[in-house]
Parts: C-alpha cells; sequence; structure tokens
C-alpha cells in the first residue's frame, strides 16, 4: 500500500483536467477516464493509485492521510480548514467567491444582513471583518432562490461565468476572494513519500509556470 | 507467573516503555489532578490548543476545568529558584474539543517538561529523548524542527512589519507559495525580499544538509545567526551520538510566537495520518506566569497509537471450551487451567451463539 502514491480526485470537469497534468507529470493511469462506476485505479508501475471522490471531501482523505495528495478548490480549504500543505495553486478551475444579490439591491446597515451560503466560514470571516451583522442561512443548493424569496438579502457563492445569477436577475456585489484549484497534500505523506510528492510538485509547478509564460505571450 | 507484555494495547506499552527511558534520564513523574482552577486556563487561552473546556463549579463555589492542558499546570507548581533544572515526565488524559468545535475527546497524552536555567545540553536531551521516544515506538519515524528565532530573523529581514507576521507564519505552515507570493505583491514586497520569505516555505530536508545550506542567509543579522549556531551545535552533538538522520528542518512546525521562544518540533510516524509529538521551548509563557526562567518540553499523543501496526485477531477467544450440566467440572477446569497457562485466550460457554473463536474444545455431555 505504501509504495503507491494515493491521488483524491475531485469528481468531475476539474478532476479529468486536473488527471491530465498529473499523467503528464509521470503519473499516468488511463483507466481512470473510462466511464465506468469504479472510484479506484491504480498503476503498480507508476506507483500511483487514484480515488474519484466529492469534491467537498477531497481535503478530508487528505487530511486524514487515506490519500497522500489530492487536488481540491481554495473555496473547500477556505470552509474547511484542513490541517495539510497547500503546496501548489494550478491556476484551472478558476471563478471568484462573491456576495450576489437581486439587482438593485442596497444595503441597509440598520439591518441585519441576511446571507444564504453552502460556506458559512467565509461568509462570516468576511463580514466580521467589517464588523457587519449577519444572519447566515446554511443551504446545500440552488442558494440563487433564496434572496428571490426573501428568505436572505443576499447570498455568497461561487461565480464562474455569472449565468446562473444573470437568468435569477442577481449580480456579483462583492468579490471576497479568487478561487483555483490547489495540490494539497498530507503532513505525515510529505514526510515519507516525499520523493514522489516533490517529483509531482516540481513537475506540476513547471506546467502551471509554461501555461502562464503560453499565456501572456498571447 | 510471568507478566504477559503482549496482552497490553499498543498505547499502553508505549507509556511503560517511556516511563523507563524518562526515568533514566533522571524525569521523575508529575502526577496531577483531573481539573484545576478554570481561571488558570482563561488567562492563558493563547497557549491552549482549544480554549473550549469542561467547566464545574467545585463544592466552595469555584469554578473549575477539567485539565485541557498538562504544561501550564507543571509550569505553575515550578519554583525557578530550586537548585537545577525541574525535569518531570507524565502521563494524563487531556480533555479538549474535536476539529469541528463540538464534541469533546478525551486524549491520553504522555510527554515531559524541563524547566529552570537551561543550557544547550538541556536542549539536546529533550530533543534527544523525542527521537529515542518515537524510534522506540516506530521504526520508520521523522523528528521536524524549527527555530522560531530563526523564522522571526528572516521576518525581520524581510521587512515585514510584525502586523503582519500572523499572515506570513500561515503561508509557512501550509507550505503555501501562492498565499506568500500574494502576500508580496500585495504588500508591494521586492523580488529579493519574497525569494529570502520563500526560504521559510522550500526549506525541507535533514538538518546537516540544510543547514548548511541556509548558513549564507543567516550570518548577516543577529537574532538569525544566533538561532542558526544553536541549531547547528545541536545538530553536532545529535551527529555525534547517531540521532540526525531523521531529524529535519522545518519551518511550517509552528509555535505561537508569543510564548515560543526558540527550537519547536513534530514528530511523525509512518502509517499514521498527524503528528504524535508536539513540542518547543516556551520561554515566552513561563515569563508571562512569573518564571524566570526557560523551559522546553514535549507531549505525545498516545490515542493515535492505536491505528499503527496490525488490527486484533477479530477472535473472542483462541479457544472456546462447551459444557453443560452433564459436564464434569473438574474435567472443565483443568482444561481451562491448561489451556490458559499455555497462554491462549480461553471462554468457557454452554452455547458458542454470536462467537468468533480459533478452536472448540466440546466437553457436552
Amino acid at each position: 500500500m505504501n509504495e503507491f502514491l494515493n491521488v483524491a480526485l475531485p469528481k468531475g470537469r476539474l478532476g479529468e483536467r486536473v488527471y491530465k497534468m498529473f499523467a503528464q507529470a509521470g503519473f499516468p493511469c488511463d483507466e481512470l477516464l473510462d466511464p465506468k462506476r469504479k472510484l479506484i485505479f491504480e498503476n503498480p508501475e507508476a506507483g500511483v493509485r487514484y480515488f474519484w471522490v466529492k469534491p467537498s471531501d477531497v481535503p478530508v482523505y487528505v487530511e486524514r492521510g487515506a490519500a497522500d495528495v489530492g487536488v481540491a478548490g481554495k473555496d473547500i480549504l477556505l470552509e474547511y480548514q484542513p490541517d495539510i500543505y497547500e503546496l501548489l495553486d494550478l491556476n484551472v478551475g478558476k471563478c471568484r467567491m462573491c456576495v450576489a444579490a437581486p439587482n438593485g439591491f442596497r444595503d441597509d446597515p440598520d439591518r441585519t444582513l441576511r446571507v444564504a451560503t453552502e460556506f458559512p466560514r467565509i461568509a462570516r470571516t468576511y463580514y466580521g471583518a467589517r464588523s457587519r451583522d449577519i444572519d447566515i442561512i446554511r443551504l446545500h443548493g440552488s442558494i440563487e432562490i433564496a434572496p428571490i424569496l426573501d428568505l436572505t438579502d443576499v447570498i455568497v457563492d461561487i461565480v464562474e461565468t455569472g449565468t446562473t445569477l444573470r437568468e435569477n436577475d442577481l449580480s456579483p456585489i462583492e468579490t471576497i476572494v479568487p478561487i483555483s484549484a490547489r495540490l494539497i497534500s498530507n503532513k505525515v505523506s510529505f514526510q515519507f513519500k516525499h520523493e514522489s510528492i516533490q517529483r509531482l510538485y516540481d513537475d506540476l509547478k513547471a506546467q502551471v509556470e509554461a501555461k502562464a509564460k503560453e499565456e501572456a505571450a498571447k | 507467573m510471568d507478566f504477559d507484555w503482549s496482552i497490553l494495547r499498543s498505547g499502553e506499552q508505549t507509556i511503560y516503555r517511556l516511563r523507563g527511558l524518562y526515568e533514566k534520564y533522571g524525569y521523575r513523574r508529575f502526577k496531577m489532578s483531573k481539573f484545576e482552577a478554570y481561571d488558570l486556563y482563561v488567562r492563558n487561552k493563547d497557549f491552549l490548543v482549544s480554549d473550549r473546556m469542561i467547566t464545574f463549579t467545585d463544592a466552595r463555589g469555584t469554578l473549575m476545568a477539567l485539565k485541557p492542558d498538562v504544561t501550564l499546570s507543571i509550569l505553575k507548581n515550578t519554583r525557578p529558584e530550586e537548585p537545577g533544572p525541574r525535569k518531570v515526565y507524565y502521563n494524563e488524559n487531556v480533555y479538549r474539543t474535536d476539529k469541528s468545535g463540538e464534541t469533546f475527546q478525551e486524549i491520553m497524552q504522555t510527554g515531559l517538561e524541563c524547566i529552570g536555567d537551561l543550557d544547550l545540553y538541556h536542549i539536546y536531551e529533550v530533543i534527544a529523548l523525542a527521537v529515542a521516544s518515537l524510534a522506540s515506538i516506530h521504526p520508520a519515524y521523522i523528528l521536524n524542527i524549527s527555530h522560531m528565532g530563526l523564522v522571526s530573523g528572516f521576518m525581520e529581514a524581510a521587512g515585514v512589519d510584525p502586523a503582519d507576521y500572523g499572515e506570513v507564519l500561515s503561508a509557512v505552515r501550509e507550505k503555501n507559495m501562492a498565499a506568500l507570493a500574494a502576500f508580496c505583491r500585495d504588500r508591494g514586497l521586492s523580488g529579493t525580499v519574497q525569494s529570502l520569505l520563500e526560504k521559510l516555505v522550500t526549506t525541507y530536508g535533514p538538518m546537516d544538509r540544510v543547514l548548511g545550506e541556509l548558513a549564507p542567509l543567516c550570518v548577516g543579522g543577529k537574532k538569525t545567526r544566533e538561532a542558526w549556531e544553536e541549531l547547528r551545535a545541536l545538530c553536532d552533538l545529535l551527529k555525534a551520538n547517531g540521532l540526525e538522520s531523521r531529524v529535519y528542518l522545518d519551518f511550517s512546525v509552528e509555535g505561537d510566537m508569543r510564548y515560543y521562544s526558540g527550537i519547536v518540533f513534530r514528530g511523525f510516524l509512518q502509517g499514521l495520518a498527524a503528528g504524535v509529538l508536539s513540542g518547543g521551548q516556551y520561554d515566552g509563557m513561563a515569563e508571562k506566569m512569573g518564571k524566570k526562567c526557560g523551559a522546553i518540553g514535549f507531549a505525545i499523543y498516545l490515542n493515535e497509537l492505536e491505528r499503527l501496526g496490525p488490527a486484533g485477531t477479530g477472535l473472542d477467544a483462541d479457544v472456546l471450551v462447551l459444557y453443560n450440566e452433564g459436564t464434569d467440572l473438574g474435567e472443565l477446569t483443568r482444561q481451562v487451567d491448561q489451556l490458559t497457562g499455555s497462554g491462549r485466550r480461553v471462554l468457557a460457554r454452554r452455547s458458542a451463539d454470536g462467537l468468533t473463536v480459533g478452536e472448540t474444545i466440546d466437553l457436552r455431555a
């Protein structure tokens, strides 16, 4: 078990995109892209084992050592605050954590601001720094509906293109933090599988830098 | 009858092994009450891993707390004017909330403290005992060391505003180069300054090698030079005693700069998900409690150790001896005595229902 580098990838498009970077870095396992229901894949020659897990669970797998490394969005890391190493910004899966409100919204500082979000810690930290009194309502999806039904005044959520917001007559009014996918590592695995993790890190870093140069040259 | 040590769980065996180790080096056992006045922890809550406590009112109306920490109790009961450093070890339960902050956990902890007029020997001894403790639990271990003087010296040399130390330390703790780069960009720090701070994130490896690499960066400032020299001297002592190969320098080992002034360290064992040993020099905390002396110690979290090694046999007993009303009880007791005498775990029952056993002897008539 220990000779493998165990990697937790987020299910979905981001995970598939990131896997290609891992494969290019010398950790291929093409069976992974086979659209079957299997969740664990390994390539003994490359010494790698991949798991597909729910994106918000990646830090749990890594923090608890079931995975040595993983890829998680910065939003998940800020919300969950796992005790892990955040080794590299992979510069993919880019979006923003925003406050969004119905078009024409005006904040009334006399009243407690009602906030719907899947990210209560991020919302609390953001408004706490502004000493703003808020009432957080934790939802688990379809956040955009909350201000429309007057459940809340605003929402704190991830905005990628803004299409869903526009279609529901909402617009982003403040950016809390830019989000992107991060390479994370378990702290103990970093010690005992250092060589593999360092090799993966160095190659991924080179890929990220090469892509940044390419984009800058455009 | 010889005592069968194998019946002890991994954590229990470790406690006895470590007691023997610490006593050999002149550490005396410190036995303490399960609770302390709540006030002690409130006044020093930043020193605690978790500031939430289980409290109750005692018979005299004083608000008490189940101990969330051991070091504060030891420090409180230490008189710096006593000759020679006070060397104690302990084996106590502490009560802290889990990561969610919603549930309290009882955590079995063993460790030691060395408090008083400390010199390099005492620091070496504590680090060497941390190494020996880890080695006695598992052959694959690593002890990571950092030095708060070196970390703060680097930040001073880089001209970081002390108000921003927390942000830089957070990036260092996470080995988060992206966060450090964003910090430098936001503060308008130069590329040279950024690369100096990046050393705090990227430095990792065997102490002997890494100290050599860091040397040119540490000669300029008094603080960094002194910290580097202290680490160098410590490393030389570890080397002289064949203990340096698994001691790594890593600045992501954290310690609150208000309390930890010198060396801080954290120990890891292969196969466990988190560090099991945590320690450091907490002269700042000693000073805050009115003790003008040095202090260093470490704790080992024993709860995690049950995850080490293979799981149990999964058997309720090695041998099940079945009997009924017609069984000769003399024969039954003789069989049981014979089997237990040969070191096997035996259950004598009237039925095998719900049991998983290695072997069954049926004495039913």
